[in-house]
């Protein structure tokens, strides 16, 4: 038996102890918020936090997990109250197709745990390692300066949701 | 009047001690120049320039992680602390900008700056004393034709009494032969090619060899291995021991294009390195791999795994655990028939020289750190999985390794390597 805790509840799976957390997230506890993007470890659509840690899910066995808490986008908010980064998410329209966003909402909120007021350079190695295919990075960037209270001065090239309906 | 003459030949030994020493130290300023225009140097030595500062790695000590180029302030871990490279672009103020041919020729030929103060022994002049004068003339003219930018270094963190930089005069007496070597006239215009690249410009010794305890390179064992910012970087004349031996070619390959099909990808600090011979003319590189297997050494083979010990390491507990890992981590690069595998001329694990290496620290370094993205370069790239894994874990996936893909003898105390490069490479 796999002991997992996810957001804070605590689960016994009966599944092969080299199976990705991203699987056990998805099939057996049916949070299908993290994706399966590339499988390895190379496009972070599967990120969650593990113990404050921000992970590829899909490359991580349920079995090395141990005691470490799971975190994933499920356990920020819900549609009615979203969490700060969600929120701030929502009001950017930073998802395009919205097949990363999960996992790069992952990725701030773990920066935004241990740095809650980080500089743009350590925002952008921060969030290096995930990739959205649609390229909106720069809304993505946009919103999580704004869930950090950061003073968004790198408006070149970022689009705003107040600058205008049709973009 | 006995003991009156000894109190006066003392007196005169040390104020002769004392004139010697301060001859050894003293060094003059050289009179600053105005900078020179990029305008003023002849195409064809910036563009030879351009050639030699790539051999020299210069760009990899002397840029910052996202920095200018050149600009400076890298940190380079030393066993008596940090120093930070130096700014090398023209900026009057913070970088060379005021200095002249003769200035910039002594700090390469013999460790001194401008203005007379001892450089630290980081910077590897006891090598790039062996460049040619036009080598010197055409770095000079490239480095004075990039734009200037204002860029000082932090202070360097260095344990007392070395903050203090004059005794590196000492330091020289012992470990600087400046000036060109005469080629060998029983070798190839090839391999004394190759003997100048490697031994001057390239400076691989300077990584490549163990350090005695005041940084010096122990010249009895020169690249027999070295330590460099927690990464072994490994015996340059053993290269038969590896699982394929070394081939010209494979040589020629790796250092090009960062990539043997028999031995793996380069990492850690030797990576930029192969970015850099990316860059020069094939013949260099040629040169390079002809001198660097000339200069191999009798081995005895690796000790290999009885029959017996295979079988009774691959069945415990931390091999077993490694497995695991390895199959939900790794296996969707590194297991046969996965994708990586089967494009392009990626080895497979058994021929890795990190994992059939002597100690288990660069197996460690690869998976806690793995290769990060670098922009737009194809070079090869491994998620860091330092945060995914505890100590205990990362030891368990190497010993895996070790069991499954090497023929030679299990690492000993693996854990207490991973503990002790976690512990490294945060402090740096």
């Amino acid at each position: 038996m796999i002991q997992l805790t996810v957001n804070g509840v605590q689960h016994a799976l009966d599944i092969d102890p080299s199976t990705p957390l991203l699987y056990a997230l998805r099939n057996d506890l049916q949070l299908h918020g993290a994706k399966f993007g590339c499988g390895l470890g190379q496009c972070g659509a599967c990120t969650v936090i593990v113990d404050d840690r921000a992970v590829f899910s899909c490359l991580l066995p349920v079995s090395a997990i141990g005691n470490r808490a799971v975190r994933t986008v499920e356990g920020l908010g819900t549609i009615d109250h979203p969490g700060t980064l969600q929120k701030a998410f929502i009001e950017h329209q930073a998802a395009q197709c919205g097949y990363c966003i999960a996992g790069m909402i992952m990725r701030a909120q773990a920066l935004l745990d241990r740095t809650p007021h980080p500089t743009e350079a350590q925002l952008r190695e921060h969030m290096e390692p995930n990739l959205c295919r649609c390229g909106t990075h720069m809304r993505i960037l946009a919103a999580i300066r704004q869930a950090a209270g950061l003073v968004d001065d790198s408006t070149v090239g970022s689009a705003r949701p107040d600058t205008g309906a049709s973009q | 009047m006995k003991r009156k003459y000894i109190y006066f030949a003392a007196i005169a030994v040390v104020l002769v001690a004392g004139a010697i020493a301060l001859g050894i130290m003293w060094e003059p300023s050289i009179a600053q120049v105005q900078p020179p225009a990029a305008s003023s140097f002849d195409s064809q030595l910036k563009i030879d320039g351009a050639r030699v500062v790539a051999l020299g790695d210069c760009a990899v000590c002397h840029t910052a992680k996202g920095g200018a180029p050149f600009a400076g302030g890298l940190p380079l871990a030393t066993p008596f602390g940090t120093i930070y490279a130096t700014n090398i672009t023209p900026d009057p103020d913070t970088g060379i900008g005021t200095w002249s041919l003769e200035a910039f020729t002594r700090a390469v030929r013999r460790g001194i700056s401008r203005d007379g103060h001892q450089l630290y022994p980081a910077f590897p002049y006891i090598h790039f004393t062996r460049m040619s004068d036009h080598d010197i003339q055409a770095t000079y003219a490239y480095l004075m034709s990039r734009d200037p930018v204002k860029a000082t270094a932090p202070h360097n963190k260095l344990i007392f009494p070395l903050n203090f930089r004059p005794p590196v005069a000492f330091w020289n007496v012992m470990f600087l032969r400046p000036g060109e070597r005469a080629a060998d006239a029983s070798q190839s215009a090839e391999w004394n090619r190759g003997r100048l690249l490697v031994d001057g410009l390239g400076h691989c010794a300077a990584c490549h060899s163990p350090l005695n305890v005041i940084g010096g390179e122990k010249s009895a064992q020169a690249f027999d291995g070295g330590l460099v910012d927690g990464w072994d970087a490994p015996p340059l004349n053993q290269l038969s021991n590896a699982v394929a031996p070394w081939t010209q070619a494979q040589l020629v390959t790796y250092l090009r294009t960062g990539r043997a099909s028999e031995h793996g990808a380069a990492a850690g600090p030797m990576l930029p390195v192969t970015l850099d011979l990316a860059t020069v003319p094939e013949a260099d590189v040629q040169a390079i791999a002809t001198y660097i297997l000339s200069i191999q050494k009798p081995t005895s083979p690796s000790a290999e795994k009885t029959a017996a010990d295979a079988t009774q390491d691959a069945a415990s507990p931390n091999v077993q655990r490694g497995a695991i890992i390895f199959n939900a981590s790794c296996a969707s690069c590194h297991g046969s028939g996965s994708p990586m595998q089967t494009i392009g001329t990626r080895p497979s694990l058994a021929f890795s020289t990190a994992i059939n290496a002597q100690t288990p620290r660069n197996a460690i370094q690869m998976m806690l750190g793995g290769i990060p993205w670098h922009g737009e370069s194809s070079i090869n790239y491994m998620p860091a999985f330092a945060d995914a894994f505890n100590d205990d874990q990362i030891a368990d996936l190497a010993s895996y390794l070790r069991s499954t893909y090497s023929k030679r003898v299990q690492w000993n105390g693996i854990n207490d390597t991973v503990l002790k490069i976690r512990k490294e490479n945060e402090a740096r």
